[in-house]
């Protein structure tokens, strides 16, 4: 079946509904609008006002109030326009969901589904683009999603919403029209592993999200040169799958993060350490980084596409790495 | 002294509202002290009298320390002092401290206690047996820590601070004074980046260590000259698959070519590891040998209608359908194609079959060419090609280098007429091919003159035994009377 | 007239937070308590009028001076104390700590150290309950320092455009720590900020048991009855400092004597005394009845177990079931 990774979502969230009468999505404009992305198109009509809650333009009070009703029992998905949002509901994911569970001694938990779009690449500059994930999985207590293809696109949201604890799926704004092939009876798929998108012997190029597409096309570039790349998709960022990383790492010898997120205290410096405290004597080659330009977005095109990764950027890093090793 | 927030930890009592005899009840204001950030009041907790204050006015003192005693109003006059913290011995009333001598010596209060020891939580230690005892070093826990790492005994030192208080200079001057003579700076000097660092990656050093290579001698082609697997495993596999090939190889080359492309000491290093390597491999791995002699005709006459037509470069050469039929055959016949390592032979699904290659500069690599078995002739020829240019430049991959499920050697170039090769660990097999020659052959009663190769099969009695050995060269013949097919 | 045993009902929910709250100062000048340590002596009528009003399947979300709170809803002196103690037994063993008492029996959602972080939890609560079509009520405490922040405002308008059954009780105690309400807000009558937001509210004397029970129990019938969110401002004073460091600099003696005098408890005991309602018997027996209880938590908590250090990384995530 031929769908987008916009329709893939929305299916999710249609079936999430249809499935269990405690789910309601609840957010800036889900409702008459039909969604900032149009992802819940439809589905006011679907579902109704109750389910489907447009909200004020109060992303703390909106998000704790998803907080309050997973405590009381409800399984809400709370939409967050963008995640430069996200930041008005900062106390509330990191206060509150993050820590309720352990604050209480493991009394309480909060099995709650925030939803946000992220990244750049869209011309939106400063206060629409960033690439927060990295901040949030740096918080303990939350489990942080990337889908990057439209099988996860659609199979993570029932998954996320059967874990008892707040997770947090980020959504890059440029994947929504992005066209996949979908199995007809595709469903929920895992949440705690990363997949291998392509095998390879050469170097790893590790990364999620908004830039998975982009990565592969810098391994078929690469392999053109006799470089036979292996791309991961890390697809959860929190908890890291540490094992998969391990495969990659002590398979190819060399690796490559590739991370929209600036580079300074980011996630990518989090995977780089993590290589090097535990295969320090498995690599062939400096852990190579490719990061966004430690800068706000900027709008202009030539601009924000001269700050954002890039397939050439890439090819360049992972060519030095192998270069590395002769 | 109570806690008065989170992080007090000690206070200063400004004034005592309160003189021993005087009644008070829960809640009234006993004193007030001086912390950090402002003056509180010090409240009781109980209603009695006043039996005694154990602090003076102006006396800084910790959390918890004990400050007065208030009794039972009715009991009052029957209950004796109590020393405040039964675990501190009785010590007799220090000296004034040397830090406070313009500060007239206090009236002895009734049994001071040296330092009040807070309550139950936190014991105060016992003093160390030493004249000082009692007499804690003045110096702030975080100069304590320094100084227990230089070394430096604070009970010698003077302090230059405010009351005596040994601060960080002196216990890092104390150090630089005892340095010269400390064996530890020296150590700490030779044990730093030096000259003689050999540049080299973490994998480099670990396959270095594991293959007795001496990074030292190895040719670094990585950034800076950093050594890395390619150059390690260059520098091993240089002992090649074959003890028997590598001096026919060198005796290829010139004398004076020799001389001029291998640096004297980098040659020796190439022959230590050869000989490191192939020792290793006779003294752990049980070979046993079997040959056969293999009629080419059918893929001769298959191979020139192949070429017939075709510019020179791409041409085959009977080294292709060999490899391809051995390939072939190590994917079917099992026990050839893997590794043992750890005491277990681990079969490889995938055939990643070596190809010795001598260097010009002396010694041998084997580089793989990965999935052989499954690549058609042509594509196997021309990966062979680019194999052998890219091996002798230098230019080889990885996964190339330390992929090889098992090797072949073909010395029939040299005019050898068979090899029998030692297997190059951790793999199990090698397949040695000589000259491919004309020579006579009986064939159904008749005498011909046919092309044929000599096969040779190292193999590790631990996974395999002649009957497999024999099935496996077998079926290369096999696999060569039908060329088409490859 | 409220009844004889209402009130001393109320009498006694007042001492034992009282009681509570001057051990924990005692025992937190002892060292035996860290961290912050922030108690309502002099506020006791609040909680108690309050509590008294809700069902046991209500839900309550406090402040981080919230111990009187959790000890009148139901949590035990014993697992307060012990919590504060870092212990085992502790009511969030030993990770909340005096600031973050949580109890999923009595349906205390905390405890939340964060000025107006937890109306928007009350909020959702309440969606909850509204979308599960049942008739529980969420009480939200919070002092009048959260009238500042935007999740007041934004919680308001969120529960009144939906309707939701929140009680929102603001505790005002006149100072936001050491800042006095007129430095901070323009409007300082806060249940007008609330009728901004179509909100039914109204102002009660926060030091008299009686008119916060009343008042209480009118805002709860009417929420439970359907009524949508209701907000009573409670009119208060805390006798000590804001926590256990504040020398006190914004206020002067004579105004806390001014309101010392109208202490809660001494006030509703002299007047069921000048009514003949509490015989001195009764309030010996009363006082001896809670002296026991806190004597008692305290043995309690120190008798404890620390929460062993290997437990550190427990309750991050929830773990899976034991087969």
């Amino acid at each position: 079946m031929k769908t987008t990774y916009r329709e893939a979502m929305r299916a999710a969230i249609r079936e999430a509904m249809q499935r269990d009468e405690r789910v309601f999505l609840m957010g800036e404009d889900v409702g008459h609008y039909g969604g900032c992305y149009a992802v819940s198109l439809g589905l006011l009509e679907e579902f109704g006002p109750e389910r489907i809650r447009d909200t004020p333009l109060s992303e703390s009070a909106f998000t704790g109030a998803g907080i309050g009703a997973a405590l009381g029992g409800m399984r809400p998905i709370v939409e967050i326009m963008t995640v430069n949002f996200s930041l008005l509901a900062l106390d509330q994911i990191i206060n509150n969901a993050a820590t309720l569970r352990h604050m209480s001694g493991g009394q309480f938990s909060v099995p709650l589904v925030i939803r946000m779009t992220t990244g750049a690449g869209r011309q939106l500059a400063a206060q629409h683009s960033h690439s927060l994930e990295g901040w949030y999985a740096h918080i303990p207590g939350l489990r942080i999603l990337a889908p990057a293809t439209v099988a996860d696109a659609r199979g993570m949201l029932w998954t996320a919403l059967q874990d008892p604890d707040p997770v947090l799926i980020f959504e890059h704004g440029t994947l929504y029209a992005v066209p996949g092939e979908l199995d007809d009876d595709a469903g929920a798929v895992d949440i705690d592993t990363a997949a291998v998108r392509r095998p390879g012997a050469d170097v790893s190029l590790i990364t999620y999200g908004g830039t998975l597409p982009m990565v592969l096309e810098a391994a078929d570039r690469l392999a053109t040169d006799g470089i036979d790349a292996e791309v991961l998709d890390l697809r959860t960022l929190r908890p890291l799958d540490d094992a998969a990383i391990a495969a990659t790492v002590t398979k190819t010898h060399r690796a490559v993060v590739v991370d929209e997120g600036w580079r300074s205290g980011s996630l990518s410096a989090e995977i780089s350490a993590r290589i090097t405290e535990r295969f320090f004597y498995d690599l062939d080659a400096p852990v190579g980084r490719v990061c966004s330009a430690e800068v706000p977005i900027p709008y202009a095109r030539h601009l924000e596409l001269a700050a954002l990764p890039t397939a050439e950027r890439v090819v360049a890093a992972a060519r030095e790495a192998v270069h590395a090793g002769g | 002294m109570p806690s008065l927030g989170a992080d007090m930890e000690h206070g200063r009592i400004t004034e005592w509202l309160v003189q021993p005899g005087d009644t008070v009840h829960r809640g009234d204001v006993l004193a007030t002290v001086d912390t950090d950030k402002a003056l509180m009041d010090v409240e009781s907790f109980s209603d009695g009298v006043v039996t005694e204050l154990l602090v003076e006015a102006g006396t800084d003192v910790p959390v918890g320390a004990l400050l007065a005693l208030i009794g039972d109003a009715a009991a009052t006059a029957t209950i004796p002092p109590v020393p405040p913290a039964p675990t501190t011995p009785p010590v007799p009333t220090p000296p004034p401290e040397p830090s406070t001598p313009d500060e007239p010596t206090p009236p002895p209060l009734p049994a001071p206690p040296p330092e009040p020891a807070p309550p139950e939580p936190f014991p105060a230690p016992s003093p160390p047996l030493t004249p000082h005892a009692g007499d804690a070093p003045n110096a702030t826990p975080p100069v304590r820590h320094l100084a227990h790492r230089l070394g430096v005994d604070l009970a010698e030192l003077r302090g230059t601070g405010k009351a005596g208080a040994i601060r960080r200079v002196d216990v890092e001057r104390a150090a630089a004074a005892a340095s010269p003579a400390s064996p530890a700076a020296t150590v700490s000097v030779a044990a730093g980046p030096g000259p003689d660092r050999v540049r080299s990656s973490p994998l480099a050093r670990r396959l270095a260590a594991e293959l007795g290579v001496e990074l030292a001698a190895v040719h670094g082609t990585g950034p800076g000259g950093a050594i890395t697997e390619t150059d390690v495993r260059g520098a091993a596999t240089a002992a090649g698959p074959s003890t028997a090939a590598a001096p026919a190889a060198a005796a290829v080359d010139s004398p004076e070519e020799a001389a001029v492309r291998v640096p004297p000491d980098r040659a020796a290093t190439m022959r230590t590891a050869i000989g490191n390597l192939m020792a290793r491999s006779k003294q752990t791995i049980p070979h046993y040998y079997l040959t056969t002699t293999i009629d080419l005709r059918a893929a001769m006459d298959w191979m020139r209608t192949a070429n017939a037509g075709r510019p020179v470069t791409q041409r085959l050469v009977p080294a292709a359908l060999l490899l391809k039929a051995t390939a072939r055959a190590a994917h079917e016949v099992p026990g050839m194609n893997g590794s043992f390592e750890d005491g277990e032979y681990r079969p490889s699904e995938s055939v990643h079959l070596a190809v010795a290659v001598s260097l010009r500069t002396g010694g041998l690599v084997a580089p793989a060419i990965l999935d052989a078995d499954t690549l058609p002739v042509d594509v196997l020829m021309d990966r062979l090609r680019d194999l052998v240019a890219r091996a002798r430049g230098g230019r080889l991959t990885r996964a190339e280098m330390s992929a090889p499920t098992i090797t072949v050697t073909n010395l029939g170039d040299l005019g050898v007429e068979s090899v029998f090769g030692v297997i190059y660990p951790p793999q199990v097999a090698m397949v040695g091919f000589g000259r491919v020659v004309e020579q006579p052959f009986a064939d159904r009663g008749l005498l011909g003159v046919r092309h044929a190769v000599t096969a040779t099969l190292s193999a590790d009695h631990r996974v395999s035994d002649g009957l497999g050995g024999g099935r496996f060269l077998g079926r290369i013949d096999e696999l060569l009377q039908q060329p088409e097919e490859l | 007239m409220t009844d004889q045993h209402q009130a001393h009902d109320l009498l006694r929910r007042m001492l034992r937070v009282r009681r509570l709250e001057e051990t924990c100062v005692e025992l937190y000048s002892a060292t035996k308590i860290r961290g912050f340590l922030h108690v309502q002596i002099g506020e006791e009528a609040v909680a108690a009028g309050v509590m008294s009003a809700l069902e046991p399947d209500d839900a309550v979300v406090a402040t981080y001076r919230e111990h009187g709170h959790a000890l009148l809803r139901g949590v035990s002196a014993d697992s307060i104390l012990a919590e504060m103690f870092g212990k085992q037994e502790g009511c969030c063993r030993g990770r909340g700590g005096s600031m973050h008492l949580f109890d999923a029996a009595t349906r205390f959602y905390g405890g939340n150290a964060i000025v107006a972080g937890g109306l928007p939890v009350a909020v959702g609560l309440a969606l909850a309950d509204r979308m599960q079509g049942r008739r529980r009520v969420t009480a939200c405490f919070f002092g009048e320092g959260a009238v500042a922040e935007g999740e007041f405002h934004e919680s308001l308008n969120l529960a009144a455009l939906w309707q939701l059954p929140v009680l929102f009780v603001c505790e005002n105690n006149l100072y936001a720590m050491g800042t006095a309400l007129r430095y901070t807000e323009s409007q300082t009558d806060l249940a007008l900020k609330a009728a901004a937001y179509e909100i039914p509210a109204w102002p009660a004397d926060g030091m008299d048991a009686l008119a916060v029970a009343e008042a209480a129990r009118r805002a709860v019938d009417a929420v439970r009855s359907g009524g949508g969110p209701h907000f009573l401002e409670l009119r208060t004073y805390r006798f000590r400092a804001h926590s256990m460091f504040d020398p006190e600099r914004y206020r002067d003696k004579a105004e806390v004597a001014s309101w010392v005098e109208r202490d809660p408890i001494a006030t509703l005991r002299a007047t069921l005394q000048a009514e003949d309602r509490l015989s001195e018997e009764e309030w010996t027996a009363m006082q001896q009845e809670v002296d026991a209880e806190m004597e008692q938590a305290v043995a309690y908590a120190e008798a404890g177990t620390p929460e062993p250090v290997e437990e550190l990384t427990r309750f991050l995530y929830t773990e899976p079931a034991t087969p």
